[in-house]
């Protein structure tokens, strides 16, 4: 059984995301997915190593989530956060969100998906060629 | 004693998940991070720049920490 917020190992499988959110009164389902970019300031990424303090980072997503639905009440909203070594090209996050009209569902996926990268404790470790290092904070691409 | 979890890059530079503070009754989460880099001063910086988290939930400087809270120190997040 799939949580509506969670931190997995696993490769996501987004049909069962989108099923998450799935309901008569949605009109529109909108869905982001992050996934690992293959050069970073002009240097080729080999691979990155995801950690996360699991049981609050499903808590604070759970919390965006909740904030979502006080502002689009009949939203359906889920999110997973993948973990561990994730190869270029793989999906890392998948954020699902239905609504009545497309327009809400647009705002809340990108709502979400910033406060994923701004208050959700995970870290990402890029490693490179020539070396491996943290990243703090958010992507320049943000 | 506070027992004080760590992730990331904290972990990697302490060699360690956990470190101990001892402590009786309670402290300030200032306090304890005052405690925490005189104690390990080569994670100055990296302590400095994280935020404490106290029972999953992210916390002030003023927040008072006993030996009964889940105490984890947070650097700046990078998920997505």
């Amino acid at each position: 059984m799939m949580k509506d917020y969670e931190i997995t190992t696993r490769e996501i499988d987004i049909n069962r995301l989108i099923q998450r959110v799935s309901r008569p009164q949605a009109g529109a389902v909108a869905t982001f997915f992050g996934t690992v970019r293959g050069v970073t300031d002009g240097k080729r990424t080999l691979f990155l190593e995801y950690e996360a303090y699991g049981e609050m980072a499903e808590k604070k997503m759970e919390q965006i989530g909740m904030e979502i639905l006080e502002r689009y009440p009949e939203a359906g909203v889920a999110m997973i956060h993948r973990i561990g070594r994730l190869q270029v090209s793989e999906i890392v996050v998948a954020i699902a969100v239905s609504t009545p009209h497309r327009q809400d569902a647009f705002e809340a996926c990108r709502y979400a998906i910033e406060q994923i990268k701004t208050i959700v404790p995970i870290w990402k470790k890029e490693y490179q060629e020539d070396g491996s290092f943290w990243v703090e904070g958010k992507d320049h691409d943000d | 004693m506070i027992k004080v979890r760590l992730f990331a890059g904290l972990a990697e530079a302490a060699g360690k998940r956990e470190l101990e503070i001892p402590v009786e009754g309670r402290i300030t989460a200032q306090e304890l991070r005052r405690l925490l880099v005189v104690r390990y001063p080569n994670l100055g910086n990296l302590l400095k720049n994280s935020i404490v988290a106290v029972n999953q939930e992210y916390t002030d400087d003023r927040r008072w920490i006993t030996d009964r809270d889940e105490v984890v120190m947070i650097p700046p997040v990078s998920g997505g």
